[in-house]
Protein backbone atom coordinates (compact mmCIF):
# COMPACT_ATOMS: atom_id res chain seq x y z
CA UNK A 1 0.00 0.00 0.00
CA UNK A 2 2.85 2.31 0.81
CA UNK A 3 4.22 1.87 -2.73
CA UNK A 4 0.93 2.93 -4.33
CA UNK A 5 0.85 6.05 -2.19
CA UNK A 6 4.33 7.10 -3.16
CA UNK A 7 3.95 6.46 -6.91
CA UNK A 8 0.65 8.30 -7.30
CA UNK A 9 1.20 11.76 -8.76
CA UNK A 10 0.17 14.63 -6.54
CA UNK A 11 -3.49 15.45 -7.27
CA UNK A 12 -3.55 18.99 -8.59
CA UNK A 13 -6.44 21.47 -8.72
CA UNK A 14 -6.98 23.08 -12.09
CA UNK A 15 -6.02 26.76 -12.23
CA UNK A 16 -7.61 28.57 -15.18
CA UNK A 17 -5.52 31.64 -14.40
CA UNK A 18 -2.30 29.76 -15.19
CA UNK A 19 -2.56 28.49 -18.75
CA UNK A 20 0.04 26.38 -20.53
CA UNK A 21 -1.85 26.71 -23.82
CA UNK A 22 -4.11 29.71 -24.57
CA UNK A 23 -6.05 27.60 -27.08
CA UNK A 24 -7.57 25.61 -24.18
CA UNK A 25 -9.32 28.68 -22.76
CA UNK A 26 -10.25 30.00 -26.20
CA UNK A 27 -11.95 26.72 -27.13
CA UNK A 28 -13.51 26.27 -23.67
CA UNK A 29 -15.10 29.72 -24.02
CA UNK A 30 -16.42 28.97 -27.50
CA UNK A 31 -17.88 25.62 -26.48
CA UNK A 32 -19.52 26.84 -23.31
CA UNK A 33 -21.03 29.96 -24.95
CA UNK A 34 -22.37 27.75 -27.75
CA UNK A 35 -24.02 25.28 -25.33
CA UNK A 36 -27.53 24.27 -26.36
CA UNK A 37 -30.17 21.60 -25.82
CA UNK A 38 -32.59 20.13 -28.36
CA UNK A 39 -35.54 21.57 -26.42
CA UNK A 40 -34.40 24.98 -27.72
CA UNK A 41 -35.39 24.02 -31.29
CA UNK A 42 -39.14 23.92 -32.19
CA UNK A 43 -38.97 20.54 -33.89
CA UNK A 44 -42.75 20.10 -33.78
CA UNK A 45 -43.01 22.77 -36.50
CA UNK A 46 -41.66 20.11 -38.86
CA UNK A 47 -44.55 17.67 -38.31
CA UNK A 48 -46.45 18.86 -41.39
CA UNK A 49 -43.32 18.90 -43.51
CA UNK A 50 -42.47 15.35 -42.39
CA UNK A 51 -45.87 14.22 -43.63
CA UNK A 52 -45.02 15.46 -47.14
CA UNK A 53 -42.04 13.09 -47.43
CA UNK A 54 -42.58 9.85 -49.31
CA UNK A 55 -42.29 6.66 -47.20
CA UNK A 56 -38.87 5.79 -48.65
CA UNK A 57 -37.65 9.33 -47.94
CA UNK A 58 -38.79 9.00 -44.33
CA UNK A 59 -37.06 5.64 -43.99
CA UNK A 60 -33.86 7.11 -45.43
CA UNK A 61 -33.99 10.07 -43.05
CA UNK A 62 -34.53 7.91 -39.98
CA UNK A 63 -31.69 5.57 -41.01
CA UNK A 64 -29.33 8.48 -41.65
CA UNK A 65 -30.09 9.93 -38.22
CA UNK A 66 -29.64 6.54 -36.59
CA UNK A 67 -26.20 6.26 -38.20
CA UNK A 68 -25.31 9.70 -36.86
CA UNK A 69 -26.56 8.67 -33.42
CA UNK A 70 -24.16 5.73 -33.45
CA UNK A 71 -21.16 7.97 -34.19
CA UNK A 72 -22.18 10.46 -31.48
CA UNK A 73 -22.65 7.61 -29.01
CA UNK A 74 -19.14 6.32 -29.74
CA UNK A 75 -17.61 9.76 -29.43
CA UNK A 76 -19.48 10.45 -26.18
CA UNK A 77 -18.75 7.24 -24.32
CA UNK A 78 -15.43 6.14 -25.84
CA UNK A 79 -13.82 8.66 -28.21
CA UNK A 80 -13.53 11.84 -26.20
CA UNK A 81 -12.90 9.98 -22.90
CA UNK A 82 -10.10 7.99 -24.59
CA UNK A 83 -8.36 11.27 -25.44
CA UNK A 84 -8.34 12.28 -21.75
CA UNK A 85 -5.43 9.96 -20.95
CA UNK A 86 -3.26 11.77 -23.51
CA UNK A 87 -4.14 15.33 -22.47
CA UNK A 88 -1.12 17.58 -22.07
CA UNK A 89 -2.73 20.16 -19.78
CA UNK A 90 -5.47 20.03 -17.11
CA UNK A 91 -7.43 22.55 -19.19
CA UNK A 92 -7.34 20.20 -22.16
CA UNK A 93 -8.94 17.56 -19.93
CA UNK A 94 -11.72 20.01 -19.05
CA UNK A 95 -12.33 20.82 -22.72
CA UNK A 96 -12.45 17.11 -23.58
CA UNK A 97 -15.08 16.43 -20.93
CA UNK A 98 -17.16 19.24 -22.43
CA UNK A 99 -16.75 17.66 -25.87
CA UNK A 100 -17.78 14.27 -24.46
CA UNK A 101 -20.90 15.73 -22.88
CA UNK A 102 -21.96 17.63 -26.01
CA UNK A 103 -21.69 14.39 -27.99
CA UNK A 104 -24.26 12.97 -25.56
CA UNK A 105 -26.48 16.01 -26.26
CA UNK A 106 -26.13 15.36 -29.99
CA UNK A 107 -27.00 11.68 -29.63
CA UNK A 108 -29.95 12.62 -27.46
CA UNK A 109 -31.13 15.19 -30.06
CA UNK A 110 -31.79 12.56 -32.72
CA UNK A 111 -34.13 10.82 -30.32
CA UNK A 112 -35.94 14.15 -29.85
CA UNK A 113 -36.39 14.36 -33.62
CA UNK A 114 -37.65 10.76 -33.67
CA UNK A 115 -40.15 11.21 -30.85
CA UNK A 116 -41.48 14.40 -32.45
CA UNK A 117 -41.79 13.24 -36.05
CA UNK A 118 -41.69 9.46 -36.31
CA UNK A 119 -43.55 6.30 -35.44
CA UNK A 120 -41.91 4.19 -32.75
CA UNK A 121 -41.93 1.03 -34.86
CA UNK A 122 -40.14 2.83 -37.73
CA UNK A 123 -37.47 4.09 -35.35
CA UNK A 124 -37.04 0.69 -33.74
CA UNK A 125 -36.60 -0.80 -37.21
CA UNK A 126 -33.89 1.77 -38.00
CA UNK A 127 -31.96 1.01 -34.81
CA UNK A 128 -32.05 -2.69 -35.75
CA UNK A 129 -30.85 -1.69 -39.24
CA UNK A 130 -27.92 0.24 -37.73
CA UNK A 131 -26.76 -2.86 -35.86
CA UNK A 132 -26.92 -5.01 -38.99
CA UNK A 133 -25.62 -2.59 -41.60
CA UNK A 134 -22.14 -3.83 -42.59
CA UNK A 135 -20.82 -0.45 -43.75
CA UNK A 136 -21.94 1.48 -40.69
CA UNK A 137 -20.53 -1.23 -38.44
CA UNK A 138 -17.27 -1.37 -40.43
CA UNK A 139 -16.54 2.34 -40.08
CA UNK A 140 -17.40 2.25 -36.37
CA UNK A 141 -15.00 -0.67 -35.89
CA UNK A 142 -12.14 1.02 -37.76
CA UNK A 143 -12.42 4.01 -35.45
CA UNK A 144 -12.91 1.93 -32.30
CA UNK A 145 -9.73 -0.06 -33.05
CA UNK A 146 -7.78 3.20 -32.70
CA UNK A 147 -9.62 4.17 -29.51
CA UNK A 148 -8.64 0.94 -27.72
CA UNK A 149 -6.62 1.29 -24.57
CA UNK A 150 -2.95 0.94 -25.40
CA UNK A 151 -3.40 2.30 -28.91
CA UNK A 152 -1.08 5.09 -30.08
CA UNK A 153 -2.19 8.53 -28.76
CA UNK A 154 -1.44 10.25 -32.07
CA UNK A 155 -3.34 7.70 -34.13
CA UNK A 156 -6.21 8.06 -31.69
CA UNK A 157 -6.35 11.80 -32.40
CA UNK A 158 -6.28 11.16 -36.15
CA UNK A 159 -9.21 8.74 -35.84
CA UNK A 160 -11.08 11.21 -33.66
CA UNK A 161 -10.65 14.08 -36.14
CA UNK A 162 -11.82 11.82 -38.99
CA UNK A 163 -14.94 10.91 -37.03
CA UNK A 164 -15.69 14.54 -36.11
CA UNK A 165 -14.79 16.15 -39.45
CA UNK A 166 -15.43 13.45 -42.07
CA UNK A 167 -17.62 10.51 -41.06
CA UNK A 168 -20.62 12.58 -40.01
CA UNK A 169 -21.02 14.21 -43.40
CA UNK A 170 -22.61 11.38 -45.35
CA UNK A 171 -25.40 11.89 -42.82
CA UNK A 172 -25.36 15.67 -42.44
CA UNK A 173 -25.89 15.97 -46.19
CA UNK A 174 -29.51 14.85 -46.00
CA UNK A 175 -30.97 17.46 -43.60
CA UNK A 176 -29.06 20.15 -45.55
CA UNK A 177 -30.64 18.78 -48.74
CA UNK A 178 -34.13 18.82 -47.20
CA UNK A 179 -33.52 22.33 -45.90
CA UNK A 180 -32.49 23.52 -49.38
CA UNK A 181 -35.93 22.28 -50.57
CA UNK A 182 -37.66 24.09 -47.67
CA UNK A 183 -38.38 20.79 -45.87
CA UNK A 184 -37.65 19.90 -42.22
CA UNK A 185 -36.17 23.36 -41.70
CA UNK A 186 -36.32 23.25 -37.90
CA UNK A 187 -34.59 19.88 -37.90
CA UNK A 188 -31.93 21.47 -40.12
CA UNK A 189 -31.51 24.26 -37.56
CA UNK A 190 -30.77 21.64 -34.91
CA UNK A 191 -28.35 19.79 -37.21
CA UNK A 192 -26.52 23.07 -37.89
CA UNK A 193 -25.95 23.41 -34.13
CA UNK A 194 -24.40 19.93 -34.15
CA UNK A 195 -22.29 20.78 -37.22
CA UNK A 196 -21.01 23.91 -35.47
CA UNK A 197 -19.98 21.90 -32.40
CA UNK A 198 -18.29 19.17 -34.45
CA UNK A 199 -16.32 21.83 -36.35
CA UNK A 200 -14.83 23.09 -33.08
CA UNK A 201 -14.17 19.53 -31.87
CA UNK A 202 -12.33 18.59 -35.08
CA UNK A 203 -10.39 21.84 -35.03
CA UNK A 204 -9.32 21.45 -31.40
CA UNK A 205 -8.33 17.79 -31.52
CA UNK A 206 -6.50 18.48 -34.81
CA UNK A 207 -4.72 21.40 -33.19
CA UNK A 208 -3.59 19.23 -30.27
CA UNK A 209 -2.39 16.64 -32.79
CA UNK A 210 -0.27 19.27 -34.56
CA UNK A 211 1.23 20.52 -31.30
CA UNK A 212 2.15 17.00 -30.23
CA UNK A 213 3.59 16.24 -33.69
CA UNK A 214 6.00 19.17 -33.31
CA UNK A 215 7.82 17.16 -30.64
CA UNK A 216 8.31 14.09 -32.86
CA UNK A 217 11.12 13.23 -35.24
CA UNK A 218 10.64 13.69 -38.99
CA UNK A 219 10.50 9.91 -39.44
CA UNK A 220 7.74 9.62 -36.84
CA UNK A 221 5.80 12.47 -38.43
CA UNK A 222 6.11 10.83 -41.85
CA UNK A 223 4.83 7.53 -40.47
CA UNK A 224 1.82 9.28 -38.90
CA UNK A 225 1.00 11.04 -42.13
CA UNK A 226 1.13 7.73 -44.00
CA UNK A 227 -1.18 6.24 -41.41
CA UNK A 228 -3.60 9.19 -41.64
CA UNK A 229 -3.92 9.04 -45.42
CA UNK A 230 -4.22 5.27 -45.35
CA UNK A 231 -6.98 5.41 -42.71
CA UNK A 232 -8.74 8.10 -44.74
CA UNK A 233 -8.63 5.84 -47.82
CA UNK A 234 -10.09 2.93 -45.84
CA UNK A 235 -12.84 5.07 -44.32
CA UNK A 236 -13.58 6.67 -47.67
CA UNK A 237 -14.01 3.29 -49.30
CA UNK A 238 -16.56 2.33 -46.66
CA UNK A 239 -18.28 5.71 -46.89
CA UNK A 240 -18.78 5.40 -50.64
CA UNK A 241 -20.51 2.03 -50.16
CA UNK A 242 -22.60 3.40 -47.29
CA UNK A 243 -23.51 6.42 -49.41
CA UNK A 244 -24.50 4.31 -52.41
CA UNK A 245 -26.66 2.04 -50.29
CA UNK A 246 -28.47 4.97 -48.72
CA UNK A 247 -28.72 7.49 -51.52
CA UNK A 248 -28.90 5.50 -54.80
CA UNK A 249 -32.65 5.15 -54.40
CA UNK A 250 -33.17 8.89 -54.23
CA UNK A 251 -30.61 9.63 -56.95
CA UNK A 252 -28.28 11.75 -54.82
CA UNK A 253 -25.20 9.53 -54.52
CA UNK A 254 -22.89 11.61 -56.73
CA UNK A 255 -23.93 14.82 -55.01
CA UNK A 256 -23.19 13.28 -51.60
CA UNK A 257 -19.79 12.02 -52.79
CA UNK A 258 -18.69 15.54 -53.75
CA UNK A 259 -19.65 16.57 -50.22
CA UNK A 260 -17.60 13.65 -48.80
CA UNK A 261 -14.51 14.68 -50.79
CA UNK A 262 -14.86 18.30 -49.67
CA UNK A 263 -15.16 17.28 -46.03
CA UNK A 264 -12.36 14.71 -46.22
CA UNK A 265 -10.05 17.50 -47.35
CA UNK A 266 -11.21 19.71 -44.48
CA UNK A 267 -10.62 16.89 -41.99
CA UNK A 268 -7.05 16.49 -43.28
CA UNK A 269 -6.53 20.26 -42.99
CA UNK A 270 -7.57 20.08 -39.33
CA UNK A 271 -4.55 17.78 -38.87
CA UNK A 272 -2.34 20.29 -40.71
CA UNK A 273 -2.20 18.21 -43.92
CA UNK A 274 -3.00 19.16 -47.49
CA UNK A 275 -6.21 17.91 -49.07
CA UNK A 276 -6.38 14.51 -50.76
CA UNK A 277 -9.14 15.01 -53.33
CA UNK A 278 -8.61 17.41 -56.28
CA UNK A 279 -10.89 20.47 -56.58
CA UNK A 280 -12.75 18.98 -59.57
CA UNK A 281 -14.36 16.28 -57.40
CA UNK A 282 -15.01 18.62 -54.46
CA UNK A 283 -17.51 20.92 -56.13
CA UNK A 284 -20.35 20.74 -53.65
CA UNK A 285 -23.84 21.59 -54.83
CA UNK A 286 -24.22 25.34 -54.13
CA UNK A 287 -27.64 24.72 -52.59
CA UNK A 288 -25.99 22.49 -49.95
CA UNK A 289 -23.29 25.09 -49.24
CA UNK A 290 -25.97 27.75 -48.87
CA UNK A 291 -27.89 25.47 -46.48
CA UNK A 292 -24.73 25.03 -44.40
CA UNK A 293 -24.15 28.74 -43.95
CA UNK A 294 -27.41 30.59 -44.53
CA UNK A 295 -27.47 34.36 -44.06
CA UNK A 296 -23.77 34.73 -44.71
CA UNK A 297 -23.07 37.13 -47.59
CA UNK A 298 -21.81 35.51 -50.75
CA UNK A 299 -20.65 38.21 -53.17
CA UNK A 300 -16.91 38.16 -52.72
CA UNK A 301 -15.00 40.25 -55.24
CA UNK A 302 -12.42 37.57 -56.04
CA UNK A 303 -14.95 34.79 -56.58
CA UNK A 304 -16.17 36.44 -59.77
CA UNK A 305 -19.65 35.15 -59.08
CA UNK A 306 -20.99 38.65 -59.55
CA UNK A 307 -19.77 41.93 -60.95
CA UNK A 308 -20.03 43.69 -57.62
CA UNK A 309 -18.87 43.12 -54.12
CA UNK A 310 -20.35 44.13 -50.82
CA UNK A 311 -18.88 46.50 -48.36
CA UNK A 312 -19.29 44.58 -45.14
CA UNK A 313 -22.61 45.21 -43.47
CA UNK A 314 -22.50 46.59 -39.96
CA UNK A 315 -22.30 43.55 -37.74
CA UNK A 316 -22.83 43.32 -34.01
CA UNK A 317 -19.37 43.64 -32.53
CA UNK A 318 -19.86 43.93 -28.81
CA UNK A 319 -16.15 44.15 -28.44
CA UNK A 320 -14.94 47.15 -26.48
CA UNK A 321 -11.43 46.59 -27.78
CA UNK A 322 -12.09 48.60 -30.93
CA UNK A 323 -10.92 52.23 -30.68
CA UNK A 324 -12.75 53.48 -33.76
CA UNK B 1 1.60 45.69 -56.17
CA UNK B 2 0.56 46.32 -52.60
CA UNK B 3 1.34 44.10 -49.71
CA UNK B 4 -0.26 41.52 -47.46
CA UNK B 5 -0.70 41.46 -43.71
CA UNK B 6 -2.07 38.41 -41.94
CA UNK B 7 -2.76 36.93 -38.54
CA UNK B 8 -2.58 33.21 -37.85
CA UNK B 9 -3.16 31.53 -34.51
CA UNK B 10 -1.13 28.52 -33.46
CA UNK B 11 -3.41 26.18 -35.41
CA UNK B 12 -1.73 27.74 -38.45
CA UNK B 13 -4.48 27.54 -41.09
CA UNK B 14 -4.18 31.16 -42.25
CA UNK B 15 -0.37 30.94 -42.19
CA UNK B 16 -0.49 27.85 -44.42
CA UNK B 17 -2.84 29.61 -46.83
CA UNK B 18 -0.64 32.71 -47.03
CA UNK B 19 2.43 30.54 -47.62
CA UNK B 20 0.62 28.74 -50.46
CA UNK B 21 -0.36 32.05 -52.09
CA UNK B 22 3.35 32.83 -52.05
CA UNK B 23 3.17 36.61 -51.71
CA UNK B 24 5.34 38.08 -48.92
CA UNK B 25 3.20 38.98 -45.93
CA UNK B 26 3.73 40.71 -42.61
CA UNK B 27 2.48 38.56 -39.75
CA UNK B 28 0.70 40.16 -36.81
CA UNK B 29 2.26 38.42 -33.77
CA UNK B 30 0.33 36.10 -31.45
CA UNK B 31 1.86 37.48 -28.24
CA UNK B 32 0.13 40.69 -27.14
CA UNK B 33 3.39 42.41 -26.17
CA UNK B 34 5.37 41.62 -29.34
CA UNK B 35 6.03 44.46 -31.79
CA UNK B 36 3.41 44.99 -34.49
CA UNK B 37 4.57 45.12 -38.11
CA UNK B 38 4.43 48.54 -39.78
CA UNK B 39 3.39 48.10 -43.41
CA UNK B 40 5.40 50.27 -45.81
CA UNK B 41 2.64 50.41 -48.42
CA UNK B 42 -1.11 49.79 -48.82
CA UNK B 43 -2.01 46.23 -47.95
CA UNK B 44 -4.74 43.62 -47.90
CA UNK B 45 -5.42 41.98 -44.56
CA UNK B 46 -6.04 38.23 -44.28
CA UNK B 47 -7.76 37.38 -41.02
CA UNK B 48 -9.18 34.21 -39.42
CA UNK B 49 -12.50 34.15 -37.54
CA UNK B 50 -12.99 33.12 -33.92
CA UNK B 51 -16.65 34.04 -33.39
CA UNK B 52 -18.93 32.34 -30.91
CA UNK B 53 -22.43 31.27 -31.96
CA UNK B 54 -23.69 34.85 -31.65
CA UNK B 55 -20.84 36.33 -33.68
CA UNK B 56 -19.04 37.83 -30.68
CA UNK B 57 -15.27 37.95 -30.69
CA UNK B 58 -14.99 37.26 -34.43
CA UNK B 59 -11.85 39.37 -34.94
CA UNK B 60 -8.78 38.26 -32.95
CA UNK B 61 -7.69 40.82 -30.34
CA UNK B 62 -4.23 41.01 -31.90
CA UNK B 63 -5.79 42.18 -35.18
CA UNK B 64 -7.97 44.75 -33.39
CA UNK B 65 -4.83 46.05 -31.67
CA UNK B 66 -3.16 46.39 -35.08
CA UNK B 67 -6.14 48.20 -36.66
CA UNK B 68 -6.62 50.50 -33.68
CA UNK B 69 -3.44 52.29 -34.73
CA UNK B 70 -4.56 55.04 -37.19
CA UNK B 71 -1.30 54.91 -39.19
CA UNK B 72 -1.55 51.16 -39.76
CA UNK B 73 -5.30 51.30 -40.40
CA UNK B 74 -4.88 54.06 -43.00
CA UNK B 75 -3.13 51.67 -45.39
CA UNK B 76 -5.69 48.84 -45.45
CA UNK B 77 -7.37 48.49 -48.85
CA UNK B 78 -9.28 45.25 -48.55
CA UNK B 79 -9.79 42.16 -46.40
CA UNK B 80 -9.96 38.40 -46.94
CA UNK B 81 -11.89 36.53 -44.27
CA UNK B 82 -10.85 33.02 -43.22
CA UNK B 83 -13.23 30.61 -41.52
CA UNK B 84 -15.26 27.44 -41.80
CA UNK B 85 -18.63 27.23 -43.50
CA UNK B 86 -19.70 24.83 -40.73
CA UNK B 87 -20.13 27.86 -38.49
CA UNK B 88 -23.16 28.86 -40.53
CA UNK B 89 -24.07 32.54 -40.51
CA UNK B 90 -20.79 33.48 -38.81
CA UNK B 91 -18.67 31.89 -41.60
CA UNK B 92 -15.58 34.11 -42.11
CA UNK B 93 -17.34 36.80 -40.09
CA UNK B 94 -14.06 38.53 -39.19
CA UNK B 95 -13.78 39.58 -42.84
CA UNK B 96 -17.19 41.22 -42.79
CA UNK B 97 -16.58 42.93 -39.45
CA UNK B 98 -13.26 44.40 -40.60
CA UNK B 99 -14.70 45.44 -43.98
CA UNK B 100 -17.49 47.26 -42.16
CA UNK B 101 -15.25 48.86 -39.56
CA UNK B 102 -12.60 50.05 -42.03
CA UNK B 103 -14.94 50.71 -44.99
CA UNK B 104 -12.96 48.49 -47.36
CA UNK B 105 -14.20 45.63 -49.60
CA UNK B 106 -14.45 42.03 -48.41
CA UNK B 107 -12.48 40.45 -51.24
CA UNK B 108 -12.90 36.77 -50.56
CA UNK B 109 -13.75 34.17 -47.94
CA UNK B 110 -11.62 31.07 -47.53
CA UNK B 111 -12.26 27.88 -45.54
CA UNK B 112 -9.53 26.64 -43.17
CA UNK B 113 -6.19 26.66 -45.06
CA UNK B 114 -7.84 27.01 -48.48
CA UNK B 115 -7.88 24.74 -51.52
CA UNK B 116 -5.66 24.91 -54.61
CA UNK B 117 -8.56 26.69 -56.32
CA UNK B 118 -8.70 29.25 -53.52
CA UNK B 119 -4.95 29.87 -53.81
CA UNK B 120 -5.15 30.40 -57.60
CA UNK B 121 -8.22 32.68 -57.28
CA UNK B 122 -6.63 34.84 -54.60
CA UNK B 123 -3.32 35.10 -56.49
CA UNK B 124 -5.16 36.26 -59.62
CA UNK B 125 -7.49 38.46 -57.56
CA UNK B 126 -4.61 40.23 -55.83
CA UNK B 127 -2.88 40.97 -59.14
CA UNK B 128 -6.14 42.23 -60.60
CA UNK B 129 -6.92 44.30 -57.51
CA UNK B 130 -3.57 46.08 -57.36
CA UNK B 131 -3.58 46.43 -61.16
CA UNK B 132 -6.89 48.26 -61.22
CA UNK B 133 -6.56 50.33 -58.08
CA UNK B 134 -3.96 53.09 -58.00
CA UNK B 135 -2.12 52.88 -54.69
CA UNK B 136 -3.22 56.32 -53.63
CA UNK B 137 -6.92 55.48 -53.91
CA UNK B 138 -8.91 53.86 -51.20
CA UNK B 139 -10.39 51.12 -53.34
CA UNK B 140 -13.91 52.29 -53.97
CA UNK B 141 -16.60 50.27 -55.70
CA UNK B 142 -16.36 51.92 -59.15
CA UNK B 143 -12.76 50.93 -59.58
CA UNK B 144 -13.35 47.25 -59.08
CA UNK B 145 -16.38 46.25 -61.07
CA UNK B 146 -14.74 46.12 -64.49
CA UNK B 147 -12.17 43.41 -63.98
Amino acid sequence: MKDIQTTRAIPRAINWNRLQDDKDLEVWNRLTVNFWLPEKVPLSNDVQSWATLRPEERELTIRVFTGLTLLDTIQNSLGAPALLADAQTPHEEAVLTNIAFMEAVHARSYSSIFSTLCLTRDVDEAFRWSEDNPHLQAKARLILDEYDAGADPMRRKIASVFLESFLFYSGFYLPMYWSSRAKLTNTADLIRLIIRDEAIHGYYIGYKFQRAAERLSQAERDALKDFAFSLMFDLYEIETKYTEELYDGIGLTEDVKAFLHYNANKALQNLGYEGLFPPAVCEVNPAILAALSPDSENHDFFSGSGSSYVIGKAVATEDEDWDF
Amino acid sequence: MGGLVHFSSRSGNTGRFVAAVGVPSDRIPIAADDDLPMPAAPYILICPTFADGEGRGAVPKQVIRFLNDPARRALIRGVIGMGNRNFGATFALAGRVIAGKCDVPLLDRIELAGTTNDVARVRAGLARFWGTVPMAQTGKLECLTTA
